[in-house]
C-alpha cells in the first residue's frame, strides 16, 4: 500500500516539482536583488540602470543573499578544484561530518535494536524504561551537545568520537521506538500460530517478530539519518572545530562568507539526501525479496 | 509498596552515609545500605511492573528515574568524579536554586520570545499555505515532495544566515524556528485534508455543499489528527531550533547561549540546570498539546477505546 | 493472558475415555477482564472420537471459540479435565498433535505462499527437501499448486484461507482444529470451500473440530453437531448427523438435510430460551 502510493505521487510529481523549483530559483534571484541592493548601490556610480544593479547584486563577494549561480560556482570550485584530502575541499569537510554521523548511526542501530528486544521481552524494562525513551523525544536532546563535546574534550577525547556520540544519542531514540513498535506489530493470531507450533522464543523472534518489524525500521531509520547528521554538525560548533560542515558554517558566519555558508548548507542537504536515498535503496532491496512489499 | 518505601529510605540514608564515608571510615556501612536500597527498589519495580492501573504504570518509571538519579549521585560522590566532568544531581539542583533569576531570563529570551513567536508564525503560515494550495493539485504535487524533502534536511544549519539577516536578537532565532516548523505543518495539513473518505465526500456532494462548507464541516475536522501530529512534532523542533540557533551567536542571554558559554567555562552545574529547564519546557509543551489533542479529537479511534 | 493454574487431571476411569481424541469433563473457564469475571464456559462435557468431524455451533459469545482455544492450549480452563490424545492440552501442543486454522488466514505477508506452508516444517526442523515436497503436495491438495510463488496479498480471501488450511495440514497432524475459517468469506466462495474441506477430510481420515455459526455449514460438514448456548457457554445438545458419508452440495436441498438443519435450529432456540 505504502509503496504504491509513493510511486504514484512520484510519477505525477515530476513536472510540478520542476515548476516549483524553477519558481523558487526565480524568487531567489529577485530576492537577491532586493536584499543586496542597498549594499550594491554604494558601489555603483550614480544613474546606473536596473540592469547594472541586478548584475552587481548577483556578483558580490559578501552578499546578504548570494545568487543561486554563485552558490553553484562555489560548490563546484570547493568540490572539484581541490584534492579531496585538502581542507579546502568541501568533500573533505563533508566526509568528516558524515563519518561521524555514520559511526553514530551504527552505534545507535545496535543499541536501539538490543534495547527494543529487551523492552519487548522484559516487562520490567517496558514499564520502567519505555516511558523515558518516549518522553526523551519531546526534549531538545541536542542541547547537551556542547557539554558532551567539552567534557569529552577534558578527558582527552576529541575528533570523531564526541560527534559520533551525539549523533548516535540523537538517532538512538527513533530507532528504539520504531523497533519496539515493529517487534510488537504481529497480531495475536500470528503469535498464537507460533504457539500452536510450540516454537522456541528464538524462532518466534527470527521467523515472526523481526521480519514483521522491518516495515517500521525503515521509516525510523530515515528520521535517524537526518538526526545523526544534524547531531554531527551541531557537535562541531562549540569547540570551533577546524573540519566538518558545521565548522564551515561557523567559519562562514564569523567572516561573513555567505557564499561559503550556503555552499556548506547545500552540501549538508545533499548528504542528508544521499543518506535517505541509501536507506530507500536498502528498503527496496529488502522489499524485493518479499515480492515488493515490506 | 513496602519495598519502595524501604528502598527510598535506604537510598536517602546511603546518600548521607557516603558523604561522610571519607572522614569517618563508614564505607562498609554506606555500601551495605546502598546495596539494600538497590535490591529494595528493584523488588518494588518488579512488583509495580506486574500491576495494572494508573498508579502502578506511573510508579515504575518514576522509581526507575529516581533510581538512576540516585545512582548518578552516589557514583559521582563515591568515586569523587571531578566536578568538571559530571556534577552530582544535588549540585545541579543547588545551581537551579541559586541561578533561578538567570534561568528565568534565559527562558524568557529563548522560549517566550523566539520559540513562541517562531512556532506561531511557522505553524500558522504552514497551515494557511496548505489551505491556499488545497484547490491546486498541480501546486500540491510540486510542493509536497519539496516539503517532505526539506523536512528531512538539517535546517538548523540556516541559523548563521538568519543571524546575519535578522541580527543577534531573538528574531533571528524565531526565523529559524519559522523555517523549521513551516514544512511539517504544510505537509501534515495537506495530508490531513486528503484524509476524508469517498463516502463522506459523496455525502457532502449530495447536499450540494459548497467548497467552504465541505472544508469547515468535514475536511478540517477530519484533518485535525494530522494537524496535531505536526503541532506536537513542531513543539520539539521549535525548541531545538531556537537553542541551536543561539550557538551561532546571541546577545548575552538565552538558553542556547548559556549552555555553550557555561560549558566552555566548565560551569557544568549551570549547564545541567539549563538543560533541565529545556527538558521541562519541551515535555510540558508537548504534554499540553497532547491534552489539547485529546480534548479536541476525542472521537478519533486512537483515543476512543482508552477512556 | 490470564495465568490460571490448570487443575491437575484426576485420572479416574469413569472420567476419561481413553480412545477419545478430545475429551472434556465439567470444563469451566472464567475470564478476569479488568476485575470483571466473565464465565466463558460452564461445565462442558464432550468426547470426540478418532475420525469424527465435529461442529461446535452457537450464537456469538457462547464460548465455542474459547472451547476450541482451550483444546489447543491457547486458553486455560479454570476447572475440570480436558484431555487431547489422553494428554493435557499443553503436552499435546508440545507434541504438535493438532493443526489450527484461525478465523483469519494469519499468513505472514513477507513469505510467499509456499514458504508460508513450510513455516511449521521449518520450526519443527524438517529437512529442506521434505519441506518443499510437503508444501507442493498440500498446496496441490487445496488446489493452489500454481500459486506457490505468489505472496498472500496477491490472493483472494478464499485462496488465503486455503493456504492456511494447507499450512495446518502440512505437518500431518491427526487432529485439525478450525475456528470459523470461512466466516469472513462470501457465500459462493464458502460453498466451494465447504465441498473442498469435506473431500479433504474424507481422503485424510483425520479428526476435525469445526467452529461455525452457520447451520447449513455445520450440517453439511459434520458427523456430529454440538449445539452450545450463551452466557454461560455450555453444550445443550449433541446431534448425530446420519446423512450419507459422501456428500455434495445438492444434498442441501434434500428433506433429510433440512430435517437435521431443523433439529439444530430447534436446539439453538431451546438453548437461547434456556438463558
Amino acid at each position: 500500500m505504502r509503496g504504491g502510493r509513493l510511486s504514484s505521487t512520484r510519477e505525477g510529481a515530476i513536472l510540478p516539482l520542476i515548476a516549483v523549483i524553477l519558481a523558487l530559483i526565480a524568487v531567489w534571484y529577485v530576492g537577491a536583488v532586493a536584499l543586496n541592493a542597498p549594499q550594491a548601490r554604494e558601489q555603483l556610480a550614480e544613474g546606473a540602470g536596473l540592469r547594472d544593479l541586478a548584475a552587481a547584486t548577483w556578483s558580490m563577494t559578501r552578499p546578504v543573499l548570494p545568487a543561486p549561480h554563485q552558490i553553484a560556482v562555489e560548490l563546484a570550485q570547493s568540490l572539484f578544484t581541490h584534492p579531496v584530502t585538502s581542507p579546502r575541499s568541501l568533500v573533505y569537510h563533508a566526509w568528516v561530518t558524515v563519518s561521524a554521523s555514520l559511526a553514530g548511526l551504527g552505534f545507535a542501530f545496535v543499541l536501539g535494536l538490543l534495547l527494543a528486544i529487551g523492552i519487548v521481552h522484559v516487562r520490567l524494562l517496558d514499564r520502567s524504561l519505555m516511558p523515558w525513551v518516549i518522553a526523551s523525544q519531546t526534549v531538545p536532546v541536542l542541547a547537551i551537545a556542547p557539554m558532551v563535546v567539552v567534557v569529552l574534550g577534558n578527558l582527552g577525547i576529541t575528533g570523531l568520537l564526541p560527534k559520533a556520540a551525539i549523533a548516535g544519542y540523537l538517532a538512538f531514540f527513533p530507532i528504539t521506538v520504531g523497533m519496539v513498535k515493529g517487534l510488537r506489530a504481529p497480531d495475536p493470531l500470528q503469535r498464537d500460530l507460533m504457539r500452536t507450533y510450540d516454537a522456541r522464543p528464538l524462532q518466534v523472534f527470527s521467523l515472526l517478530r523481526f521480519p514483521a518489524s522491518l516495515g517500521f525500521l525503515f521509516p525510523s531509520l530515515r528520521i535517524a539519518v537526518t538526526l545523526a547528521l544534524v547531531g554531527a554538525i551541531v557537535a562541531e560548533l562549540p569547540t570551533g572545530a577546524q573540519a566538518g560542515l558545521g565548522a564551515r558554517l561557523l567559519a562562514g558566519s564569523y567572516y561573513g562568507q555567505t557564499v561559503q555558508i550556503w555552499a556548506a548548507l547545500f552540501m549538508a542537504a545533499a548528504m542528508s539526501m544521499l543518506g535517505l536515498a541509501a536507506v530507500s535503496l536498502i528498503e527496496t532491496l529488502a522489499a524485493r525479496r518479499r515480492g515488493g512489499r515490506l | 509498596m513496602v519495598w519502595a518505601a524501604l528502598g527510598l529510605i535506604a537510598a536517602t540514608l546511603a546518600r548521607f552515609a557516603i558523604a561522610d564515608a571519607a572522614s569517618r571510615m563508614m564505607i562498609g556501612t554506606a555500601l551495605a545500605v546502598a546495596a539494600f536500597a538497590i535490591v529494595a527498589l528493584f523488588l518494588a519495580m518488579v512488583g509495580f511492573a506486574r500491576g495494572e492501573g494508573w498508579f502502578a504504570r506511573l510508579a515504575t518509571p518514576t522509581l526507575f528515574g529516581l533510581l538512576l538519579l540516585w545512582l548518578w549521585e552516589m557514583l559521582v560522590i563515591g568515586f569523587a568524579v571531578p566536578f568538571v566532568l559530571l556534577p552530582p544531581p544535588s549540585a545541579i539542583a543547588r545551581a537551579f536554586g541559586t541561578h533561578l533569576g538567570l534561568l528565568a531570563q534565559d527562558f524568557a529570551q529563548t522560549y517566550l520570545h523566539a520559540v513562541i513567536a517562531g512556532y506561531a508564525l511557522g505553524c500558522g503560515t504552514g497551515f494557511l499555505v496548505a489551505l491556499a494550495i488545497d484547490r491546486s493539485p498541480f501546486l500540491k504535487r510540486g510542493l509536497l515532495p519539496m516539503g517532505n524533502l526539506i523536512s528531512a534536511m538539517p535546517i538548523v544549519g540556516i541559523a548563521p544566515i538568519m543571524v546575519m539577516w535578522f541580527g543577534f536578537e531573538w528574531p533571528s532565532k524565531a526565523a529559524v524556528v519559522v523555517v523549521m516548523t513551516f514544512f511539517p505543518m504544510l505537509v501534515n495539513t495537506t495530508a490531513g485534508l486528503a484524509e476524508v473518505g469517498a463516502i463522506e465526500r459523496d455525502l457532502m456532494q449530495s447536499y450540494a455543499a459548497r467548497y467552504g462548507a465541505t472544508l469547515v464541516k468535514l475536511r478540517l475536522p477530519a484533518a485535525l489528527p494530522h494537524i496535531f501530529t505536526a503541532l506536537k512534532l513542531n513543539s520539539t523542533l521549535a525548541l531545538i531550533g531556537a537553542v541551536v540557533a543561539e550557538f551561532f551567536g546571541t546577545p548575552i542571554l538565552g538558553m542556547g547561549f548559556r549552555i555553550s558559554t557555561e560549558a566552555a567555562k566548565m560551569n557544568l552545574d549551570l549547564v545541567w540546570a539549563t538543560i533541565t529547564v529545556a527538558a521541562l519546557a519541551g515535555s510540558l509543551s508537548f504534554g499540553a498539546l497532547a491534552v489539547l489533542e485529546r480534548a479536541v479529537t476525542f472521537w478519533h479511534p486512537s483515543f476512543r477505546g482508552s477512556s | 493472558m490470564t495465568e490460571v493454574a490448570l487443575l491437575q487431571p484426576v485420572m479416574r476411569d469413569d472420567l476419561v475415555i481413553p480412545e477419545a481424541v478430545v475429551s472434556a469433563r465439567d470444563v469451566s473457564l472464567v475470564f478476569d477482564a479488568g476485575g470483571q469475571r466473565v464465565t466463558a464456559l460452564a461445565g462442558v462435557d464432550l468426547s470426540i472420537a478418532a475420525g469424527d468431524f465435529v461442529s461446535l455451533i452457537g450464537p456469538s459469545g457462547c464460548g465455542k471459540t474459547t472451547l476450541l482455544r482451550a483444546i489447543a492450549d491457547l486458553e486455560h480452563p479454570t476447572s475440570g479435565v480436558l484431555l487431547v490424545n489422553g494428554m493435557t492440552p499443553a503436552e499435546a501442543r508440545k507434541r504438535r498433535a493438532y493443526g489450527y486454522v484461525f478465523q483469519a488466514p494469519a499468513l505472514y505477508p513477507w513469505r510467499n505462499v509456499a514458504r508460508n506452508v513450510m513455516l511449521p516444517l521449518e520450526i519443527m526442523g524438517l529437512p529442506r527437501a521434505e519441506r518443499q515436497a510437503r508444501a507442493a503436495r498440500y498446496l496441490g491438495l487445496v488446489g493452489l499448486g500454481d500459486f506457490a510463488r505468489k505472496f498472500p496479498w496477491q490472493l483472494s480471501g478464499g485462496m488465503q484461507q486455503r493456504v492456511s488450511i494447507a499450512r495446518a495440514l502440512a505437518f500431518e497432524p491427526k487432529l485439525l482444529l478450525m475456528d470459523e475459517p470461512f466466516g469472513a468469506l462470501d457465500e459462493i466462495t464458502r460453498d466451494g470451500l465447504n465441498l473442498h474441506l469435506h473431500e479433504l477430510w474424507r481422503r485424510t481420515g483425520m479428526t476435525a473440530v469445526f467452529v461455525t455459526h452457520s447451520i447449513p455449514e455445520a450440517v453439511f460438514l459434520s458427523t456430529r453437531i454440538m449445539v452450545m448456548s450463551a452466557r454461560p457457554g455450555r453444550v445443550v445438545e449433541i446431534i448425530e448427523n446420519d446423512l450419507p458419508a459422501t456428500r455434495d452440495l445438492d444434498l442441501r436441498e434434500t428433506p433429510a438435510f433440512l430435517a437435521v438443519a431443523h433439529r439444530v435450529r430447534e436446539a439453538l432456540r431451546a438453548g437461547h430460551s434456556y438463558d
